[in-house]
């Protein structure tokens, strides 16, 4: 989309949610009546560790502004320990992407279970204030998807 | 490195080996290439020098598919990537007669071009077994000196020291060449801002041509077919189409051999563009001794790596980006 | 002939930055090589090598061909623009200027290559003698005098000036352009004439001066092509790129859709013979091995290239790939490895 000058900005975000906990969580959140904004785009994922680090890099390099993933807490994961892996992994990417000089508010890692509709409703609302004030994602994108 | 030949030959001859794994000489006096030998005869040619910084551990995974025991020269550093590698089942232990060589510090024709010494013709002062502080360097431009730890790689001023991890016998002396502090380039970026850091990097990455030598000449980049060979994306390995693709490359790349890395120092040594690739690496070892207690890859085969272990009481990826 | 004093350098870079794109060697990071002329660039002649060869400035590793772009029902498809602004290329060596004409054949018989073609015609070559060549160049073995630039303006730095001479009409016009920094050198050339006859000295003294091309070019084409050495000679090769991307004569490239959301970029890159993926196609790949790619890569510039093109080696001998091999392997060991008879000459196998 052309950058639109002069208008509000509109962040675009991603969204990765686990099958079992996360996505029931915005389920939840919607049959509760619960919004959250329409700038979330949600990929299901079967376990918050089937997002491998290149999923994310991907995200930004096709335009997302901000990168949240959302699992099941750590301790309940459906498979027992995939969110364990997720957590040492994004530890060590979101460490990486800092030292590269992205902005550290562009990724987070959210546990969200299945009986958190209002978590995840919050989670989405806020985490969209944080990117929308961070403004376009710049240092992490492909030139050639901004025109 | 007549012992080595003398050995490797006696090993050859006994039938305890099938082939020698070595270095060959080259046709300039700093090009010496990796090469196996099978007869007497060949090992002629066979040479060990301070320009021999090639870690043969990454030859063995082919080795391991050739029929026969492979003689292979380590290095104190290369054995940790050998060790790393036999931890992932990728080369195998009864195929390898490993002899660990003695080593003080390889040098980096780079580094001595860059001292404005051009045209080189013939250096002294490098071979294996000598003890000179000095290099002489005769020139198409007259003869001068440098010193040999000014020539050294940059791995060899933050050398793990003078032990080989694993070996069957061991031949020749080493130094331990360590003057810098292995994480101190990371933490000096840490200090800086992230603007700083972001222009830093991108100036770096910016000379990227997209040669693939760093992730070939990789020890831990063992796949069979690497991720960014296949055909599934619109981008091309091969291409510096925008800044992004080498960024990404490099992180993908840094992050899939992340507690895998023997910080062996092969990617910074073979970069034709001279980027510091080492200071990924360090940065997630860095980071991994931090966050879960010092590790390092290669140092035994029986410790778990750190991203296929986890404790229930691990740092959250919020605060490590604080943290890191 | 002329002549300007090295002190004088900035003012004519400014000059010609002023009507025309201007590149030459710039140190970034580090490493020398081409980029465009700012004030604030430093700009390195003494440097005898770039790292990449100048040949991106005609052949970019990366370039957009079209775009196409959907909007509502209807598509709309818009080519890039070619070149049209006048450049000019300072500090080109002669080994890098007989790439171009390497290049020239392939992209500028037809087809023509509209991209390539459009900046050949906008493109000024600025070629610097070699005042200091290395112990990597050879470039005397392919005929090319590195003491007497090709191009269409030479430069030869002696002592604290640079010598200028236009050489075609092109050059003539930059001449014209930068007239009033120059310096008519009168007949006095001595010191010229001096410097020129060094620099053949010690190209003589080169250790790759006598490497000999016997054999090479089409006449053993089959004969080289199923040669057992190749099995030996690339075993060290890790199959990466550097030798393709530094080398001033490689010209393969591929061609790839970029999706960008909004519509689709149909780029080129180039290409190297020593990846896996090289001129692949739907019913798979035609080279299989590392062998043969390796392979494809010599017998390319050393005999299908001659054989395309009247018998002129697709090398010019820079020596970037001597030079930058992560382990050592190099077109002049293949060269050598042949020149020495076809039964394999001691020496261990190469791994």
């Amino acid at each position: 989309m052309p950058i639109e000058e002069g208008k509000e900005f509109r962040p675009k975000i991603v969204a990765f949610c686990c099958n079992w906990c996360s996505y029931a969580g915005a389920d939840l959140a919607g049959s509760s009546r619960l919004s959250y904004p329409a700038e979330v785009k949600i990929i299901r994922v079967p376990c918050s560790c089937r997002v491998n680090p290149m999923f994310i890099l991907r995200a930004f390099e096709k335009g997302a502004d901000g990168v949240i993933l959302c699992g099941c807490h750590p301790g309940d994961c459906h498979y027992s320990t995939g969110n364990y892996y997720t957590r040492r992994r994004m530890a060590l990417l979101f460490s990486m992407l800092d030292y590269l000089g992205v902005e550290k508010g562009r990724t987070r890692v959210e546990w969200v279970s299945a009986a958190e509709g209002a978590k995840f409703s919050a989670t989405m609302n806020e985490f969209v204030k944080e990117i929308a004030s961070l403004g376009r994602n710049v240092r992490l994108g492909d030139l050639r998807c901004r025109n | 490195m007549q012992e080595l030949i003398r050995r490797g030959k006696e090993l050859l001859l006994e039938g305890t080996v099938k082939r020698i794994l070595g270095w060959k000489a080259g046709d300039l006096p700093y090009n010496p290439e990796p090469a196996f030998f099978e007869t007497e005869e060949e090992l002629k040619d066979f040479i060990y020098n301070g320009f021999c910084g090639a870690n043969l551990s990454k030859y063995m995974i082919e080795a391991a598919r050739m029929e026969g025991k492979t003689l292979v020269f380590l290095k104190p550093c290369d054995t940790y990537s050998f060790n790393q590698l036999l931890k992932e089942h990728r080369v195998e232990r009864e195929k390898a007669y490993i002899i660990g060589v003695g080593c003080r510090g390889k040098l980096d024709i780079e580094k001595i071009r860059s001292q404005g010494i051009q045209g080189i013709l013939g250096i002294e002062g490098a071979e294996g077994d000598s003890e000179g502080e000095i290099l002489k360097i005769r020139t198409l431009y007259g003869d001068r000196t440098c010193s040999y730890s000014s020539a050294m790689l940059e791995r060899c001023h933050v050398c793990r020291g003078k032990e080989h991890r694993i070996y069957d016998e061991k031949i020749g002396e080493s130094a331990d060449t360590r003057d810098r502090d292995r994480f101190g380039e990371v933490e000096k970026l840490e200090a800086m801002s992230p603007e700083e850091r972001f222009a830093f990097f991108k100036e770096e990455l910016g000379k990227c041509i997209r040669c693939n030598a760093c992730r070939n000449v990789c020890p831990a980049c063992s796949c069979r077919k690497c991720v960014f060979d296949g055909n599934q994306f619109d981008s091309a390995q091969k291409a510096n189409a925008d800044a992004f693709e080498e960024k990404m490359f490099h992180i993908i790349r840094a992050f899939h051999v992340a507690g895998r890395c023997t910080d062996c120092g092969e990617c910074s040594r073979v970069c034709p563009q001279g980027i510091p690739l080492h200071l990924f690496n360090r940065k997630f070892i860095l980071d991994i001794n931090r966050f879960y207690g010092e590790y390092q890859a290669g140092e035994d085969i029986e410790k778990p790596c750190p991203l296929t272990d986890y404790a229930p009481e691990d740092i959250e990826p919020g605060e490590a980006a604080e943290r890191g | 002939m002329y002549k300007i004093a090295k002190e004088h350098l900035p003012a004519l870079f400014r000059k010609i930055a002023g009507s025309r794109e201007l590149y030459l060697p710039v140190k970034t990071a580090g490493q020398v090589n081409f980029a465009p002329w700012e004030e604030t660039a430093a700009a390195d002649l003494e440097t005898l090598k770039t790292v990449k060869s100048p040949k991106d400035l005609f052949f970019p590793q990366c370039e957009t061909l079209y775009t196409c772009r959907q909007e509502g029902g209807s598509l709309s498809v818009e080519p890039e623009t070619l070149k049209e602004q006048e450049f000019v290329v300072f500090g080109m060596r002669s080994c890098d200027a007989r790439g171009l004409e390497i290049l020239d054949k392939v992209f500028l018989t037809e087809p023509h290559d509209s991209f390539y073609e459009a900046r050949r015609k906008r493109g000024t070559l600025v070629v610097s003698a070699c005042p200091q060549p290395e112990e990597t160049c050879f470039c005397s073995v392919f005929g090319i005098d590195c003491a007497e630039p090709k191009g269409d303006a030479a430069v030869w730095p002696v002592g604290e000036e640079l010598y200028w001479k236009p050489l075609t009409s092109k050059g003539e016009a930059l001449t014209e352009l930068v007239r009033e920094l120059l310096l008519e050198t009168g007949d006095r050339e001595e010191a010229l004439e001096e410097e020129k006859a060094k620099i053949r000295e010690i190209v003589k003294q080169l250790p790759y001066a006598g490497l000999s091309l016997e054999g090479w070019g089409e006449e053993r084409l089959l004969e080289r092509f199923h040669s057992k050495k190749w099995e030996e000679l690339y075993r060290p090769c890790l199959a990466c790129g550097t030798c393709t991307f530094v080398c001033p004569t490689c010209q393969c490239y591929d061609i790839k859709d970029y999706d960008t959301g909004q519509g689709v970029k149909r780029y080129r890159c180039w290409d190297s013979c020593m990846y896996s993926d090289f001129t692949m196609m739907a019913h798979g790949n035609n080279r299989t091995s590392q062998m043969q790619r390796f392979r494809q890569r010599f017998m390319h510039k050393l005999v299908y290239y001659p054989a395309n093109y009247d018998g002129i080696y697709s090398c010019v001998g820079c020596g970037r790939c001597v030079q930058k091999c992560p382990v050592s392997l190099n077109i002049v060991k293949v060269i050598r490895a042949f020149s020495q008879g076809e039964a394999p000459e001691g020496g261990g196998k190469n791994a």
